[in-house]
């Protein structure tokens, strides 16, 4: 099986060669070519999805003869994480990348299939290039091959790490590589459109579903992430700017100012250069994340062995920055804006200022993960910077952002006089205000400044998007009739991307109040207590009621029921514990081998809205391990024969140098002493539950904390809202040349302008000029028809 | 005042904020950071100044010592001398003996006593490419 692969992969390297060079051959225009370049790649992909099954099938069915089923899984391993074990390995994860593109790549070719036949060629090439990398990368690097065999064929794997074996570790780690190389999409069709010269906004608006397809998939493997860090790594945090989170975090940024900047361009022709910068620098970050967690330069917790395709990855990335920024420079001509910004007050510009911040919260963050290297170079000395630092600079930023997030779905396109201004703003500023009053009487939050603009401008943003909301399906109400609830779900529907858009912001604006008051108003405390004692933290009384213990052949559990009580009340009853793994897939070797494993804490979380209770215990089981010792070293003596040894042992003893010369009897010798160990593991166990010793509770108390996760998941729907394939009048829309898609989107334009008139958003004179432009842009292309 | 003047002006505004917040970032990441340091070099370090220390944790070392532990580490590679080590509070959890660790903190009478929550251990299992995880 393992060669079977192997020659798969090869297959497969060849055929994404080829489909470039086919793709290439048909840059003029070649109808066939350009389908035959395609079918090319889907037969890409259908290979790798082969390469993927038979690694899969090799771990589920534990063939050992796989060296990375060998290294990261065993017979224990449960099923759902031996299908998860694959991308826990360097050369699995490699793979798991080419598969993804192979498939992303399939997608957008038949997306495009009708469309931008100058462009697509070009996109092939580029797709097919990076894949071709990337399988060549597995075939031809030292130590990454999938399909590298194993010989003797070992009877047991070492296992997949505990700490991973987590749900999360399913769909985490996939979703941010997707995430990553959904990017590669609206990157090769960038470089198409500057290479072609054909730079209007027709490869944005068939790519803008790629890129936002990117955006929600990084962002949602960040916020699994941020989830499995809060409840499995037993430290309460969700984010520590550590650089791999960092390496994912600012693609999202850029792509998210992507996203906003695109629809300047489709809109008004404007930015271009700054679009093909920032998808440049987006799909650089993606590699370079991809690069950092390979390459060990920068200290992290995720730590990865020095392995050999770093400096691979990085040629990489120095190929696409030098080979992109010469082909930007020399289109300048190309790139020059159609338009200038009317105003200021309007919606371009607060796209404009909003880029700034997520492109300087980028550059923030990229100056703080690498500073080690950086400081490194002009002092000879590797220093790092630490949360606080990029707090520092980071939370003005997303303050700023939260009020844009609110501004901006307020204006609307070109201009905006002071006077509708004023209305749209009217009832949003009031809340906000009243919202200010009432947390600074009310409550302490202007001890924490920033916290506090934080809330009053989310409240601001808010009320803004729901008045949003409500005046849409107020004019769709007035121009349709029937309910409220009918009239929103008629005006959403039919402006999914405006308003899926707006439920984003929705969702990030609470993802921020949900950080912003989780980090500023936490309690977070260490106390030490024994079975029968109380602490009290932050108000509550945290009693130790009594320890527990649990044993079975993976893992002994020591565990504590911890009762939380407010003001005299029940609230809660916690079970926190930490786990004891053995390793696995190594014989049976002593009781203490339990500790030679990972050690796992099984977090006591009480969520709820108004705040999470979290508890984490670390119990002290050195006289437990005392025992153990004792007993390991009493289970030597026994076999060993020993005088004074009970009758039993001298039966093992025999039993096991039998087995010695025997190996059919090994197995039932193995079985005995498992038996005896696992009898003894359990008693020295139950002896901690009367050792009355003592165990450290991390105890935290995060207000608000539930609310990331709920905005997190707002805004998933949003993007979903706004990936939906739109229905309808405008299915029946023919566009098939470039010149009917032009039209189309000017019809859009129109139907916006209509729709932002209908709900106040512009005044009669704002519309009625915004609305005598467009109509004579949209005659203009009529005319080309 | 004229567009094109206007325009210009709107730019040297907005590179000269873009610059000074620029200097601003530099200047206080050069000042706000720590230092890193292997064990072997902290042996001679001066007491009292804050280092990131990077190294592996010395297998059967750590001891419970009052609220918190206290281990010997060495440097990366294994090599030198080793340095005790203190910290107060809980552990992440994949700490244990050999694992390589970054703690903050300083030197106090010879013992590099740990900041709070600022234990970071490697998660090893991940991308090893040998079998030593």
């Amino acid at each position: 099986m393992p060669s079977l692969g192997s020659a798969l992969l090869a297959l497969a390297f060849v055929t994404a060669l080829a489909a470039a060079a086919i793709a290439l051959a048909g840059r003029d225009g070649n109808r066939r070519r350009i389908d035959l370049s395609r079918r090319v790649v889907y037969a890409f992909c259908g290979l790798l999805t082969l390469c993927v099954a038979i690694i899969e099938i090799a771990f589920a069915s534990n063939d050992f003869s796989f060296n990375i089923v060998a290294q990261h899984s065993s017979i224990e391993t449960p099923a759902f994480y031996k299908l998860a074990a694959m991308w826990s390995s360097q050369e699995g994860s490699l793979l798991l990348w080419a598969w993804v593109l192979s498939i992303v790549s399939s997608a957008a070719l038949y997306a495009t299939r009708a469309k931008l036949k100058e462009i697509v060629p070009w996109a092939t090439a580029v797709m097919m290039g990076v894949a071709a990398f990337f399988t060549g990368l597995m075939l031809f690097a030292p130590d990454v091959n999938p399909f590298s065999s194993l010989s003797p064929v070992p009877a047991d794997g070492i296992g997949l790490n505990p700490l991973l074996q987590h749900p999360s570790m399913m769909i985490h780690p996939p979703m941010l590589y997707s995430g990553y190389v959904s990017l590669t999409v609206p990157f090769a069709f960038a470089i198409g459109a500057l290479i072609t010269r054909r730079l209007d906004a027709e490869w944005i608006r068939s790519t803008r579903r790629f890129a936002l397809i990117a955006w929600a998939l990084l962002g949602f493997g960040l916020l699994l992430g941020a989830r499995w860090s809060y409840t499995e790594l037993g430290w309460g945090g969700y984010w520590a700017w550590d650089p791999v989170e960092n390496a994912a975090l600012m693609p999202w940024l850029v792509i998210t100012a992507f996203l906003h900047s695109i629809m300047v361009q489709e809109k008004r022709g404007m930015l271009k250069v700054w679009n093909a910068c920032l998808v440049v620098a987006a799909f650089s970050l993606a590699l370079l994340g991809t690069f950092l967690v390979r390459s060990g330069v920068l200290q992290s917790i995720h730590a990865f062995g020095d392995n050999t395709v770093g400096p691979y990855i990085l040629g990489l990335i120095a190929v696409v920055l030098i080979g992109s920024t010469a082909l930007i420079v020399s289109r300048l001509d190309d790139l020059r804006s159609e338009k200038r910004i009317d105003s200021l007050v309007s919606r371009e510009s607060v796209f404009l200022v909003n880029n700034l911040l997520l492109v300087a919260m980028t550059a923030v963050i990229f100056w703080g993960t690498f500073f080690p290297l950086i400081s490194e170079l002009f002092t000879g000395d590797k220093a790092s910077l630490a949360a606080p630092w990029f707090d520092r600079y980071t939370t003005p930023l997303a303050i700023l952002l939260v009020l844009f997030t609110g501004i901006g779905p307020l204006l609307a396109w070109r201009r905006v006089s002071w006077a509708s201004a004023r209305r749209v703003f009217a009832v949003p500023a009031i809340v906000a205000a009243v919202a200010a009053l009432a947390l600074a009487l009310l409550s302490d939050t202007t001890h924490k400044p920033w916290a506090y603009a934080l809330f009053v401008f989310s409240a601001f943003a808010l009320t803004g998007l729901g008045q949003e909301f409500w005046r849409g399906a107020a004019a769709r109400r007035k121009l349709a009739g029937g309910s409220m609830p009918a009239a929103l779900v008629g005006v959403v529907s039919r402006n999914r991307r405006r308003y899926g858009g707006y439920v984003v912001h929705i969702g990030i604006a609470v993802v921020l109040i949900g950080i912003a008051a989780s980090s500023s108003f936490q309690t977070n405390r260490d106390v030490t207590l024994r079975p029968g004692q109380s602490a009290v933290v932050d108000g509550r009384t945290m009693t130790y009621v009594k320890p527990t213990v649990a044993v079975n052949d993976e893992y002994l559990q020591f565990g504590s029921v911890l009762r939380v009580e407010e003001g005299g009340k029940l609230v809660t009853v916690l079970h926190p514990s930490r786990r004891y793994f053995r390793p696995t897939g190594q014989p049976v070797g002593t009781i203490g081998s339990y500790f030679d494993g990972e050690a796992t804490s099984e977090v006591g979380l009480k969520a709820g809205f108004g705040e999470d209770l979290w508890a984490a215990p670390q119990p002290d089981i050195s006289a437990v391990q005392r025992r153990v010792r004792a007993a390991d070293k009493g289970f030597r003596a026994c076999v060993s024969g020993a005088p004074g040894t009970p009758p039993q042992c001298k039966a093992l003893a025999l039993t096991m140098r039998a087995a010695a010369a025997n190996p059919q009897l090994r197995a039932r010798a193995l079985g005995q002493i498992a038996g005896i160990q696992s009898a003894t593991a359990s008693r020295i166990a139950e002896s901690y539950l009367t050792d009355n010793s003592a165990t450290i509770f991390k105890i935290i108390v995060n207000p608000l904390v539930t609310w990331m996760w709920i905005g997190g998941l707002i805004a998933l729907m949003g993007a979903l809202l706004a990936l939906w394939p739109a229905r309808g009048r405008r299915r029946g829309a023919v566009v098939s040349t470039e010149l009917d898609a032009l039209k189309e989107a000017k019809y859009r334009e129109i139907r916006d302008a209509e729709l932002d008139h209908a709900a106040g958003k512009l005044s009669d004179e704002d519309f009625a000029l915004l609305d005598a432009e467009l109509r004579k842009e949209a005659v203009q292309i009529l005319d080309r028809v | 005042m004229d567009p094109q003047r206007k325009r210009k002006i709107r730019l040297v505004v907005a590179l000269s904020v873009a610059v000074l917040l620029a200097v601003a970032l530099i200047y206080t990441s050069f000042s706000a950071s720590t230092e890193a340091k292997e064990p072997s070099q902290l042996l001679t370090a001066a007491p009292g100044t804050s280092y990131e220390m990077t190294g592996k944790v010395v297998k059967g070392s750590i001891r419970h010592q009052g609220s918190g532990i206290a281990f010997r580490v060495v440097d990366r590679d294994g090599g030198g001398q080793s340095l005790p080590v203190t910290y107060t509070g809980t552990v992440p959890d994949p700490f244990r003996g050999g694992r390589e660790i970054v703690l903050t903190g300083a030197i106090e009478g010879g013992t590099f006593v740990g900041e709070p929550e600022t234990l970071i251990t490697k998660c090893p299992s991940k991308f090893t490419t040998k079998s030593d995880a």
